[in-house]
C-alpha cells in the first residue's frame, strides 16, 4: 500500500483483518508521521516503543486467528485519559511528572479490542479552552491555514491535539472529551468528525475530571464510520462510575447506511444568531436541503433557552472544577512548590506555580459562585436554567428525531485572536455547549470550506442513547457534502 | 453585581490560590466581564424550576460490601512530592 | 455541622437541668452533640478499601480514597443499610431520597478537598433517645439527623520537628454523624446519652462503640442561660433564648464529657458575669488539663461551598427495603428494659442489665438455663459484677458462663445451698472451673435442714459455752454470735433459719430479736 497513513480506520482494520498489513508495518507509518508532525505540537507524550510492542503483539493474535474488534490499529488518546504506566499531564504543569498507576475504562475498552497506543495528545489545560492555547506545554497548531498563507491558526480545543493529530494523518482515529464542545468544535475547524456520546455512554473512570456533570468521552475520526466503529469500543457500563448507564451498546457500524429516508429532522431557529459567519448559515441551509433530498423530513422547532446555556455553563462547569480540581494540592501527587513553610503556603504556591492562568480564573469563578451568599443566585439559577435547557430538547423531540444544526460560529482563527478576551473565548462553543448541558449526544461532521479554504462543519444532535441515528445521519450529510479536503503537509517540509 | 479587590482575595484564599497583588486588580476585572455577562440569567423566571444536577436519571447504584482494594502502598506513594516510609510529608500542622 | 429546626417540646420532660451559681444569680446549661460513629462494614463506604484499625500506613488505601487524578465514589450498600437500621433504632424518619454533598476545604487529612457529605438531604431525619438518669428518672432527647459522610484519614505531628505526616487508611471510612437537638440539661445527661447511643449501635450492630480506637466521637455543643430561658427556647423553638454556643471537639470518652461540659458551663458563665461576652467558636478539651481551649486552627472563617456532588447521583430507598431492615431490627435496651421490668426487676436493676447488649444477652441466658429473674438480677448486680470489676474482667473474659452463675442461683432459690455457701463455690466455680451442682454434691456442700442434726450442733456450741449463754439472757442481739458458731460447726451448710428457730427456743429468746 502506497501510503497507510491516509487510510481510514475502517479501510485499515480490513486490511489488518486481511492480513494485507500488518499492525507493526501500519504502526511504524504512524509513528513516522507523528514525528515529522513534531511542528504541529499535537503529542504532549510519543509512546513509539508501547506503539511497536502493542503492534506487535496484535500482529501475534492476528497470526492466531485471534483478534478485538480495533486489533492493530494505531490510535491516540487525549492526555486527560489516565494511562497506566504513562505519564498524563492534563495539558498541565501541576500533574507534568504525574504517572497513573491505573488505566481509565475507556482507554482500557480500546485496548482490549486491541487498539494501538501512539502516544497522548495535547490538550487546553484541564480541557479548559477552545483553542488548544491554554496548554502548559504550547500551542497545537491546526493542520489547516488558509489559503496563501503561512499564519498558524488554532485546531480549537480543548481536545485540540486529538483533531490535529486525526485530521494531519498522525493517527487512524484519536479519543477527546467534550465538556462544553470539546469534541465537536476541534473537529469541526479541522475537517473532522467528532462524537460527543450521551453523558453516561462512556465510563468516566480514569478521565481527569473537569466538570463530574458534562465530561464526556468519545471518538474523533476521519469518517463517521470510523467514528461508529470506535465507539462501541470505547462504550460501556461501568460499575466503577456510578454516573455510567446500563444501556446496551450495539453495533453502530451496522446501520450506519440505513439512510435518512422518513427521519424528521429539528431545525432550532434559535441557532442562527448574530455574529456567527455567513458562510456558516449558507453550509447550514445546504445541509438541510442535503438531508431533505435524501428523504427525510423538515421540521421547524425552538429551543427558547439556547442563549442562556453558554453563561449557564460558565457556572455550572467553573463550580464542579473548582472543587474537582482541590484534589491538586502539592501532597499525595504533583507539582509541590519549594520551600513553603506552612501548609497553606504550600497549597497556595503549588497551586499558583502549578495552574495556568485560564485554571486559575475558572478555579475562582467556581469557587465566587458556590460561596456563601452567591450559591442560590449563581449555582442554583444556573441549575434552574439547566432543567430548562434540558426541557427544551424535550419538547423538540416531540416533533423530530435529530436536530440539524451548525457546530461552531465560524473556521479557525488566529493563534492569539481571541486570548485576550475570556467572553469572545467562550462564544466558540456556543452552538455545542447546549447538548453538554442536557446530557445528550452530538455529531460534528465536516461539510464544507469557507472561501479562505478552511473546514467547516455541521452537528447533529440526537435522543439520549441514540447514537446510532446520529450517526446515520451524519453519515447522510457525509455523504451528500462528499467533503475530502485534506490539509497540506506544511509541516514535513517546515 | 461586581467583584471587588477584597472579594478577589477573599476567594483566593479559599480556592488556596496565592495571588499576587499586582493581579488582583485584573483579576477583578476578568471576573466581572465574566459575571457582568453571566447576569443576563436573571432575565429568566425560574420561580417553580427544579434545579437540575445530573443527565442522568437513574438512583445511585449501589456495590456490595466487599475489600477489593487498598494494599498497594508503593503504587500509592509512587508519586508523591515528599513522601517517607509510606507517609505523605507536608510542613508541619499546628493544631 | 448542625441547623437544628424549631425546638419542639417534649411532653412530661420533668428532670430539672443543672444549674450553676453564679454572682448575679443562678445560670442553666443547655448541651446538644454531634457524634460521628463509624459504621461497621468491611470496606470503605465510597471504595473498596479496608477499614480494620491499625493497619500499616497508607496500606488501607485505594486510590479514590487517596483523590487520584480520574477516580470516583460507588457507595457501599452495606453502610447505608446500617445508616438506616441506626435510623430505625432511634425511633427516626428514613428519608427514601437522599443527596451527597460535597464539603470543601483544604486539609492534608482530606485527599480530594472535599469531604463528601449529606447537607441539605439527609439519610436519616427526626428521632428520639430515651435516657436513663441515675436517680431512676429519664429524659427524652431529640434527635436532629443521622447523615451518612467520610472519615478523615490521620495526621501525625510528634514524629519530626517540622514536618506532619499523613496516614489516609481511616480515609473514606462511613460515618453516621448523629446530631442531637440542644435538648441536654446537665452533664450527667450528656454523659448517659452518650452511652445510651453507644448501647443502641452496639445492639444494632452498626457501630462498635469503640471510643479509644476513635470509632465513637463526639462533639458537644454548650452554652448557658439564666433560668428560664432553657424553658422559653422549648416552648417558643426560638434559639434566641439560648446562649451563645461553643463546640468541644473530639471529645474521647464518656467520663470526659462529663468533665468537658462542667468546665466549659463554668467558664461561660465566668465570662459573661466578668463582662465578656461567648463567641461561637470551636474549643478543645485538654484531658490532662481538665480544660478547654480555643482551636486556633479552625479559627479562619469558613465556606464550605456545599454543592450536590456530581459524581454521584440521588440515594433512593426501596420502600420494601426500608421495611425488611425494620423487621430484623433486634430487641432495642428501651424494648428489654420494660421486658426485665415486667418479670419483676426494679427499673434500675433492668437499666444496668441492658445498658451493655453482652450483659443483657448474659441475664438472659442465665433465664433460659432456669434462674428465676430477680435473683438472677441480685446475684449479678451485687455479686458477679463486683467480682469482675475488682478482677479488672468483663462477662466475655471472666471465668463463671452463664449456665454456671444460673445453677448457682437456682440452687440458692431451692435452698440446696445457703447464701453464704453461694459466695465460696462462687469462688470455687471462679478458680476452678466445673459444673457447679457437681461440686456440690462432691464436695458435701448441700445445705442442712435437719432439725436433729441442728438441734446437736446447737446443743454442743451451749454446753461449750455457758458463759456466753448468760449474756445472751441480758443482750439478746448476742444470739448471732451462737448462729456463727453453728454454722462454723457445719461448716456452713445448716440451714440458718433453722438455725435461727432451734436457738430461740433453746436460749429462751423473746420473738423480736
Ligand atoms: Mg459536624
Ligand atoms: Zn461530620
Amino acid at each position: 500500500m502506497s501510503d497507510l497513513t491516509s487510510l481510514t480506520l475502517a479501510e485499515a482494520r480490513d486490511a489488518v483483518r486481511a492480513k494485507k498489513v500488518s499492525s507493526v508495518d501500519l504502526t511504524k507509518a504512524f509513528l513516522g508521521a507523528v514525528e515529522a508532525a513534531r511542528p504541529l505540537n499535537a503529542f504532549i507524550t510519543e509512546t513509539p516503543e508501547r506503539a511497536l510492542e502493542m503492534a506487535a503483539a496484535s500482529d501475534a493474535r492476528i497470526a492466531k486467528g485471534e483478534g478485538g474488534l480495533l486489533e492493530g490499529l494505531p490510535i491516540a488518546v487525549k492526555d486527560l485519559f489516565c494511562t497506566k504506566g504513562v505519564r498524563t499531564t492534563a495539558g498541565s504543569n501541576i500533574l507534568s511528572n504525574f504517572v497513573p498507576p491505573y488505566e481509565s475504562t475507556v482507554s482500557q475498552n480500546l485496548w482490549d479490542a486491541g487498539a494501538v497506543m501512539l502516544g497522548k495528545t495535547n490538550m487546553d489545560e484541564f480541557a479548559m479552552g477552545s483553542s488548544n492555547e491554554t496548554s502548559f506545554y504550547g500551542p497545537v497548531f491546526n493542520p489547516w491555514r488558509s489559503r496563501g498563507s503561512n499564519a498558524n491558526l488554532v485546531p480549537g480545543g480543548s481536545s485540540g491535539g486529538s483533531a490535529a493529530a486525526v485530521s494531519g494523518s498522525l493517527c487512524l482515529a484519536a479519543m477527546g472529551t467534550d465538556t462544553g464542545g470539546s469534541i465537536r468544535q476541534p473537529a469541526a475547524v479541522t475537517g473532522t468528525v467528532g462524537l460527543k456520546p450521551t453523558y453516561g455512554r462512556c465510563s468516566r473512570y480514569g478521565i481527569v475530571a473537569f466538570a463530574s456533570s458534562l465530561d464526556q468521552a468519545g471518538p474523533m475520526t476521519r469518517t463517521v464510520r470510523d467514528a461508529a466503529i470506535l465507539l462501541r469500543s470505547a462504550a460501556s457500563v461501568d460499575p466503577r462510575d456510578s454516573t455510567s448507564v446500563d444501556v446496551p451498546v450495539p453495533d453502530y457500524e451496522a446501520v450506519l447506511d440505513d439512510g435518512v429516508k422518513g427521519l424528521r429532522v429539528g431545525i432550532p431557529k434559535e441557532y442562527r444568531i448574530e455574529g456567527a459567519s455567513p458562510e456558516i448559515d449558507a453550509l447550514w441551509a445546504d445541509g438541510v436541503e442535503w438531508l431533505k433530498k435524501q428523504g427525510a423530513e423538515i421540521v421547524d422547532v425552538s429551543l427558547p433557552h439556547t442563549r442562556y446555556a453558554l453563561p449557564t455553563y460558565y457556572i455550572v462547569a467553573p463550580a464542579e472544577a473548582s472543587s474537582n480540581l482541590a484534589r491538586y494540592d502539592g501532597v499525595r501527587f504533583g507539582h509541590r512548590a519549594q520551600g513553603a513553610h506552612d501548609i497553606t503556603e504550600l497549597y497556595e504556591k503549588s497551586r499558583a506555580e502549578g495552574f495556568g492562568k485560564e485554571v486559575q480564573r475558572r478555579i475562582l469563578i467556581g469557587t465566587y459562585v458556590l460561596s456563601s451568599g452567591y450559591y442560590d443566585a449563581y449555582y442554583i439559577r444556573a441549575q434552574k436554567l439547566r432543567s430548562l435547557i434540558a426541557q427544551d430538547f424535550t419538547r423538540a423531540y416531540e416533533k423530530c428525531d435529530v436536530l440539524l444544526t451548525p457546530a461552531t460560529p465560524g473556521p479557525a482563527f488566529a493563534v492569539g485572536e481571541k486570548s485576550a478576551d475570556p467572553v469572545a473565548m467562550y462564544l466558540n462553543d456556543v452552538f455545542t455547549v447546549t447538548v453538554n448541558l442536557a446530557g445528550l449526544p452530538a455529531l460534528a461532521v465536516p461539510a464544507g470550506l469557507t472561501a479562505d479554504g478552511l473546514p467547516l462543519g455541521l452537528q447533529i444532535i440526537g435522543k439520549a442513547f441514540d447514537e446510532a441515528t446520529v450517526l446515520r445521519a451524519g453519515r447522510a450529510i457525509e455523504v451528500a457534502a462528499g467533503f475530502d479536503a485534506k490539509p497540506q503537509q506544511w509541516w514535513r517540509a517546515a | 453585581m461586581s467583584v471587588d479587590k477584597d472579594t478577589v482575595r477573599r476567594i483566593a484564599k479559599l480556592a488556596r490560590i496565592a495571588l499576587d497583588e499586582g493581579r488582583v486588580e485584573p483579576m477583578a476585572q476578568e471576573l466581572n466581564g465574566i459575571m457582568d455577562w453571566v447576569a443576563q440569567l436573571n432575565e429568566v423566571d425560574v420561580e417553580d424550576v427544579a434545579p437540575m444536577t445530573s443527565a442522568v436519571d437513574h438512583a445511585l447504584r449501589m456495590r456490595e460490601d466487599a475489600v477489593t482494594q487498598g494494599g498497594a502502598a508503593d503504587a500509592l506513594m509512587a508519586n508523591a512530592p515528599g513522601g517517607e516510609d509510606h507517609f505523605f510529608v507536608v510542613p508541619k500542622v499546628v493544631e | 455541622m448542625s441547623t437544628p429546626a424549631k425546638g419542639q417540646t417534649v411532653k412530661g420532660q420533668t428532670v430539672k437541668g443543672q444549674t450553676i451559681k453564679g454572682q448575679t444569680g443562678d445560670w442553666e446549661i443547655v448541651i446538644g452533640m454531634e457524634v460521628h460513629a463509624q459504621v461497621l462494614s468491611h470496606s470503605k463506604l465510597f471504595s473498596g478499601a479496608s477499614t480494620e484499625f491499625g493497619a500499616e500506613p497508607n496500606s488501607q488505601v485505594s486510590f479514590v480514597d487517596a483523590g487520584m487524578p480520574g477516580m470516583l465514589p460507588v457507595i457501599n450498600r452495606k453502610c447505608v443499610e446500617r445508616a438506616v437500621r441506626t435510623g430505625l433504632g432511634l425511633k427516626a424518619q428514613i428519608n427514601l431520597t437522599s443527596v451527597f454533598d460535597r464539603k470543601n476545604y483544604f486539609y492534608p487529612d482530606l485527599p480530594t478537598g472535599y469531604q463528601i457529605s449529606q447537607y441539605k438531604s439527609p439519610i436519616v431525619g427526626e428521632g428520639e433517645v430515651t435516657v436513663d438518669l441515675l436517680g431512676g428518672e429519664s429524659v427524652r432527647v431529640g434527635i436532629e439527623r443521622l447523615h451518612l459522610e467520610q472519615d478523615a484519614g490521620k495526621m501525625l505531628h510528634d514524629q519530626h520537628p517540622d514536618q506532619s505526616y499523613v496516614d489516609l487508611n481511616r480515609a473514606g471510612v462511613a460515618l453516621m454523624e448523629i446530631v442531637t437537638k440542644p435538648h441536654m440539661r446537665s452533664s450527667e445527661q450528656a454523659a448517659a446519652f452518650l452511652k445510651k447511643l453507644r448501647a443502641i449501635v452496639r445492639y444494632l450492630g452498626t457501630c462498635d462503640g469503640n471510643m479509644d480506637e476513635g470509632s465513637m466521637r463526639a462533639d458537644v455543643n454548650v452554652s448557658v442561660c439564666k433560668t428560664g430561658g432553657y424553658e422559653k427556647f422549648r416552648e417558643s423553638g426560638d434559639f434566641k433564648h439560648l446562649g451563645t454556643r461553643c463546640e468541644i471537639k473530639n471529645v474521647n470518652s464518656v467520663r470526659f464529657i462529663a468533665q468537658a461540659v462542667e468546665y466549659e458551663a463554668r467558664r461561660q458563665v465566668e465570662v459573661i458575669e466578668g463582662g465578656g461576652t461567648i463567641r461561637q467558636e470551636t474549643r478543645l478539651f485538654d484531658s490532662k488539663a481538665g480544660e478547654t481551649r480555643s482551636m486556633r486552627s479552625k479559627e479562619e472563617a469558613h465556606d464550605y461551598r456545599y454543592f450536590p456532588d456530581p459524581d454521584l447521583l440521588p440515594l433512593v430507598l426501596e420502600d420494601s427495603w426500608v421495611k425488611e431492615i425494620a423487621a430484623s431490627l433486634p430487641e432495642l435496651p428501651d424494648g428489654k428494659k420494660a421486658r426485665f421490668v415486667a418479670l419483676g426487676l426494679s427499673a434500675y436493676d433492668a437499666s444496668v442489665l441492658v445498658a451493655e447488649r453482652e450483659t443483657a444477652d448474659y441475664f438472659e441466658e442465665m433465664l433460659a438455663a432456669g434462674a428465676e429473674a430477680k435473683a438472677a438480677a441480685n446475684w449479678l448486680n451485687n455479686e458477679y459484677f463486683g467480682r469482675l470489676n475488682k478482677a479488672g474482667l468483663s462477662l466475655a473474659t471472666g471465668p463463671i458462663s452463664a449456665a454456671a452463675n444460673s445453677a448457682i442461683v437456682q440452687m440458692v432459690a431451692s435452698h440446696v445451698i445457703s447464701g453464704k455457701i453461694a459466695k465460696d463455690l462462687c469462688d470455687i466455680v471462679w478458680k476452678e472451673g466445673g459444673d457447679p451442682r457437681e461440686i456440690v454434691e462432691r464436695r458435701g456442700l448441700r445445705q442442712v435442714t435437719d432439725t436433729g442434726a441442728i438441734e446437736t450442733a446447737v446443743d454442743a456450741v451451749i454446753a461449750a459455752n455457758p458463759d456466753k449463754v448468760e449474756e445472751v439472757k441480758a443482750k439478746p442481739k448476742l444470739a448471732a454470735w451462737f448462729v456463727g458458731q453453728v454454722m462454723k460447726q457445719s461448716g456452713g451448710k445448716a440451714n440458718p433459719q433453722a438455725v435461727n428457730a432451734i436457738l430461740k427456743v433453746r436460749l429462751n429468746l423473746p420473738d423480736e430479736g
